[in-house]
């Protein structure tokens, strides 16, 4: 039954891949002719706190980095082009998508991933608030979702505008518009929402 | 995506010399654009220069009392500076109108104003389209055009340019700063940066190839309310189907510029000269030679309506 599952739903994925990729097939006779070959160079990052060296290509991203050289699969990759959020890290304190980031422009970059933020037995408290108010149901967006609303509440505190702010001179507060607002690249198709900005308000309230 | 190679010049002038000396070159800021194109190899760039350690990423006070924004400052810092919200307070609105939290963390001032079409047939490489490769035709000429342009069209290109922190720079009077390979720098006023498609869509801007933007100026501040209003289709994070910059004076008078009509920042000087006449007299002057299609033709009336609402909302404030 959970193989069957599994299985349907990994076909389920697949094909919406596949109609991803058929909207964006390249078209063959257009392409011009393959000049550069695959270049590798060095990168270093700092990921959740311990230091790597790699050697990659040139074309791999932040993400695939993360997921595919450092077998840090918590970081997920939903659409891969920036529309999902599910891919969100932390990287030198700022939120963003790391399958739109090349990892060579990272270099000497500190990163911080789902998996740096707490561990099943010392949870972050935005981890915990999740699990509290039900923030999540399947899970595929839940990392870059925590990720997310972790350097929400920061953004926030440092005073960091939105569009929902009436009063551009005044401090942002953790209200639910502002979440909502500055949580909308964050995609969750199980529909959680609510159940987010729950977990999220838990966790500003004990903090501001 | 196609493989290329990559460097990262410490000056200006070594990254102008690096693009223009290899065929196929590119600057990368942010990526958050070109990265994305490069994945559907739209953009097929041999070798990336990077320019994080140009030192672009600073905003200074200018002689003339305005701001210069460094090319690699990006939208969260532009948006979120101090001064940036005080005295030019239609760029904050317009930055934070757009994009996600994420994008603008990496997204840079000078990535922004080069942004390509979020034209659906620009992005479907199965279908023509003469930006994408010049030549093969329009396909969104007679196909789903709601989201395309009304105004300064061709009959090659109906794309809009999709962004908006270019819309609030043009009610702002920003000029471009550009250096060359061969050292020379000039300044393009903001209203001359984007081109219309006319024959040659696939020519987004007037930089010359190889041309490095390493700042935007902002002349001193010009005072007045600040607006930046914008209709999509969510509320948040989506392109506009119109938006509207505006800088509105007490005695009425202003400036005003749209967004999400035409292949650049659509701004008539004309027409927000009538602005104390309201917002049906500047749209009738703004909008005289719109050729909208049936599916976009709604733009018209939501352009004059969303200026409307942002006049009757300063007479009630």
């Amino acid at each position: 039954m959970t193989s069957e599952l599994e299985i349907s739903r990994r076909s389920l994925l697949a094909g919406s891949a596949a109609t991803a990729a058929l909207a964006a097939a390249p078209q063959a006779e257009a392409k011009p002719p393959m000049t550069t070959r695959p270049s590798t160079l060095p990168v270093v990052l700092t990921v959740n706190g311990k230091r790597h060296e790699l050697m990659l290509d040139t074309r791999t991203t932040l993400l695939d980095a993360l997921r595919e050289h450092l077998n840090l699969t918590g970081t997920k990759k939903g659409c891969d082009h920036g529309q999902c959020g599910a891919c969100t890290v932390i990287v030198e304190g700022q939120r963003i998508n790391s399958c739109l980031s090349l990892a060579v422009q990272h270099h000497g970059d500190a990163v911080t991933t789902i998996e740096g933020l707490g561990r099943p037995e010392k949870l972050h408290p935005m981890q915990a608030a999740f699990i509290k108010h039900d923030g999540y149901q399947c899970g595929y967006c839940t990392p870059g979702q925590i990720c997310s609303a972790v350097a929400v509440l920061d953004e926030i505190k440092r005073g960091v505008p939105s569009h929902v702010q009436a009063d551009l001179s005044h401090q942002p507060q953790a209200t639910n518009l502002e979440m909502r607002e500055r949580m909308s690249g964050n995609i969750c198709r199980c529909g959680a929402y609510s159940n987010i900005v729950d977990a999220m308000a838990e966790v500003a309230g004990a903090k501001l | 995506m196609r493989a290329f190679t990559y460097e990262r010049p410490g000056t200006s002038a070594e990254a102008a010399a690096a693009v223009a000396r290899r065929s196929g070159a590119k600057f990368l800021a942010g990526g958050t654009n070109l990265l994305d194109l490069m994945k559907l190899e739209i953009e097929t760039p041999q070798h990336l220069v990077d320019v994080q350690d140009l030192k672009l990423n600073r905003i200074d006070p200018t002689r003339e009392g305005g701001l210069r924004i460094g090319a690699f400052v990006t939208n969260t810092a532009l948006a979120a500076d101090e001064r940036v919200r005080r005295s030019y307070g239609v760029l904050t609105r317009a930055i934070m109108a757009g994009a996600s939290g994420q994008l603008r963390n990496k997204a840079t001032t000078a990535g922004n104003l080069l942004q390509r079409t979020r034209c659906p047939y620009f992005y479907d490489t199965n279908q023509p389209c003469n930006k994408r490769r010049p030549g093969s035709g329009c396909a969104a000429i007679g196909g789903v055009s709601r989201q395309l342009a009304v105004i300064g069209t061709s009959d090659k290109c109906i794309a809009t340019y999709p962004g908006d922190m270019a819309v609030a720079m043009s009610v702002l009077d920003a000029t471009v700063e550009t250096v060359n390979a061969d050292g020379t720098s000039r300044a393009i006023p903001i209203a001359d940066f984007h081109r219309l498609p006319g024959d040659t869509p696939h020519v987004d801007t007037n930089l010359q190839p190889g041309e490095l933007i390493t700042a935007v100026t902002l002349p001193k501040p010009i005072g007045g309310r600040h607006v930046y209003r914008k209709v999509r289709d969510r509320a948040s994070y989506a392109f506009a189907l119109v938006s509207v910059a505006a800088v509105i004076q007490t005695n009425g008078a202003g400036r005003v510029a749209f967004g999400g009509v035409a292949h650049k920042p659509w701004r008539v000087k004309a027409a927000e000269g009538v602005l104390p006449e309201g917002a049906m007299a500047v749209s009738a002057r703004a909008f005289a030679d719109a050729r909208p299609t049936q599916d976009n033709a709604f733009k018209l009336p939501l352009a004059t309506r969303a200026l409307a609402s942002i006049i009757a909302e300063g007479r009630s404030a």
